[in-house]
């Protein structure tokens, strides 16, 4: 058995970790946004008026609808991207399997940013689709809605997530015994019906880990609206973001993010406990 | 090898399978070789065999989870090789259960109907029948992780039978219970297929389970069939020493067969088989100690020395040695014995064996 002094010393350092960098950030994050700015200088004096103005004005109530719709939409196109994908990978598949993982994976490693960028070079007016439309003589002038909109935000924010989303739901395909599929067929059930009374069934938990996953990510980016959202596709971290830039208004920032902070751990609470009653 | 005689069937009974001429590759690996195999209709059919000799893998033929390199299945008058496993009226008892970890007792059970859009009110009544058949029905509502291994074994058999299938595939079903509870079932299992007269194909590795539970034996080797026909049969004639050795216990008695005689070491008697190297098996209870036995025609003797005697209730198992051969003697129990015996066999017992 570990001694009492040595179970202490090495919970010190995570729990230094989790000191530093989280709980000082979020009680600094707090405080701030109970306090005000007069004339460029922070006043310290805490009250309720930056919450009052965040529902009282209608443009952050606003900014935050379209944030989730645009979340929403991440979430599900990523979820009918990366569910067949996984369920193909884990259960057709067949040798390639590990071969096709490490493509699905690699993405990851590649910067966020040079991805934003990509797509920029993609949808942009003088870029890769438009090019390739005008090519075809389908159109004779630049689409303008591809870049700097909502569309243009859900497209880059789903190819970011995808793989996101497969990973869990994966990890949960391959969790599944293969028996329970015999059993299914030797019961009479085809391939369809064997998918939806089994398969899908017993992989709710990694589809729900991975839609949470994609939401949250989605309800919290600030680059991907920056790079290709255009004044339509802003979303609420860019609020925040110049609230706390150009704007100088840390308080009324800080109040964004702690209710966008409550929003994420309700979601993360939801989520888990809808886990929770699909394990078996 | 010497199946062919032995794969008769009572003429009497319809055929419901016939497996005719099937072998199995994975790769390079010849895994069952030329297997051709009827069973009856109503018939209770163990597939034995050690651990790789293929008997799990002819189950999976005739569930359709693999396809034959070569060779046909049929079920009464339909080929059965073809169609994919949900299109065949057999259901499976699988080793580890695969029970649907996510749907009740209950709603395990019903699978089978449900997916085959049975009317939900014939699903409750052959739901219910199928639960009160396994004595299971105060766990209906339950998980089945919540259930013990033999609660589990009875969900699987009820979620199997529930179907009504023509046949019934059992892959070692028993193997993962403890020891009196695998008693139970066997006793249990034996009675049920009596009751209901649907046709078990039961795999198992276990010689004295497919003894006590079917009315015949097909014995696996290596991917090939080495014998079949029912355990008494089987036991009193064996084709081969593998399956003498497989199927209860027995002395091999290897010699040769000589001017009329067979001489396997210090032990001859008249034989009247054609002359040439022999294998002879002989089991344990047909060799008596000559002291109890009246003299007959018939019967050969001989002197061996006890090397060891165990004790195991009604009777005794010796070791004895017969001029450096080592044969096992079954007596009753009759008390600490030493020394020196004169031994007695019925020369009809000595059974001419292939290697």
């Amino acid at each position: 058995m570990y001694s009492k002094a040595y179970k202490k010393l090495v919970a010190l350092p995570p729990l230094l970790w989790v000191g530093l960098f989280l709980l000082v950030p979020y009680a600094l994050m707090l405080a701030h946004s109970f306090w005000a700015v007069h004339d460029g200088m922070l006043v310290r004096q805490p009250d309720l008026h930056n919450y009052v103005t965040l529902f009282s004005k209608p443009v952050y109530a606003a900014v935050l609808v379209r944030t989730m719709r645009i979340a929403a939409a991440v979430t599900l196109c990523s979820l009918l991207l990366g569910y067949p994908l996984a369920y193909y990978l884990s259960f057709h598949a067949g040798a390639p399997k590990e071969l096709l993982y490490q493509l699905v994976i690699v993405p990851l490693w590649v910067s966020y940013l040079v991805r934003g960028y990509a797509w920029k070079t993609i949808l942009g007016s003088e870029g890769v689709l438009n090019g390739f439309f005008e090519y075809l003589h389908l159109t004779h002038e630049p689409v303008a809605f591809l870049l700097y909109s909502p569309f243009a935000v859900v497209v880059m924010l789903t190819h970011i997530y995808t793989p996101f989303v497969f990973l869990p739901v994966y990890a949960a395909l391959e969790h599944i015994p293969r028996g329970l599929v015999e059993a299914s067929e030797d019961l009479g059930a085809g391939a369809a019906q064997t998918f939806l009374r089994v398969i899908l069934p017993l992989s709710i938990p990694g589809l729900l880990a991975g839609a949470t996953f994609a939401f949250v990510l989605s309800l919290g980016d600030f680059l991907a609206p920056l790079l290709v959202g255009g004044a339509s596709g802003t979303m609420i971290a860019n609020v925040v973001q110049s609230l706390f830039g150009a704007a100088y208004d840390w308080p009324l920032g800080a109040a964004i993010s702690v209710g966008l902070l409550i929003i994420t751990v309700s979601l993360l609470f939801l989520s888990e406990r809808l886990e929770k009653r699909w394990r078996y | 090898m010497s199946s062919v005689a032995a794969n008769s069937l009572d003429p009497a009974s319809a055929v419901l399978l016939e497996i005719r001429g099937v072998a199995k590759r994975f790769g390079a690996r010849e895994v069952l070789r030329n297997i051709s195999l009827n069973i009856a209709e109503g018939e209770f059919l163990a597939l034995l065999g050690e651990s790789g000799s293929g008997k799990t893998t002819l189950l999976r033929l005739v569930a359709g989870f693999e396809e034959p390199t070569a060779g046909e299945i049929w079920m009464s008058g339909e080929r059965l090789d073809l169609l994919p496993p949900y299109r065949r009226r057999v259901n499976t008892v699988f080793q580890n259960y695969a029970l649907f970890p996510h749907l009740s007792v209950r709603e395990n059970v019903a699978y089978g109907l449900r997916v085959k859009k049975t009317a939900a009110t014939e699903i409750d009544g052959r739901v219910d029948e199928a639960l009160r058949m396994v004595k299971i029905e105060e766990f209906a509502a339950w998980r089945p992780s919540k259930l013990s291994g033999g609660q589990q074994q009875r969900v699987a058999l009820a979620r199997a039978l529930v179907n009504r299938p023509r046949l019934l595939l059992l892959d070692e079903p028993l193997s993962a219970l403890d020891a009196n509870l695998r008693k139970q079932m066997q006793s249990e299992l034996k009675a049920l297929q009596r009751e209901i007269g649907i046709t078990f194909l039961f795999v198992t590795h276990d010689q004295e389970e497919a003894m006590a539970l079917s009315d015949r034996i097909a014995l696996l080797r290596d991917g090939a069939l080495e014998q079949v026909a029912s355990a008494r049969e089987i036991y009193a004639h064996p084709a081969t020493a593998y399956t003498a050795r497989f199927i209860g216990q027995t002395n091999l008695l290897r010699g040769e067969i000589l001017d009329g005689m067979a001489r396997c070491g210090a032990i001859a008697w008249p034989s009247d088989d054609p002359g040439g190297a022999a294998i002879f098996s002989l089991r344990p209870e047909a060799i008596r100690l000559a002291s109890d036995a009246v003299a007959r025609p018939g019967t050969a003797r001989f002197r061996a020395a006890l090397e060891q005697q165990f004790f195991s209730g009604a009777s005794e198992l010796l070791e004895v040695n017969c001029s450096g051969q080592l044969l096992r003697v079954r007596v009753s129990a009759r008390g600490p014995l030493s020394g020196e015996h004169e031994f007695v066999f019925s020369t009809a017992d000595a059974i001419r064996v292939q290697e």
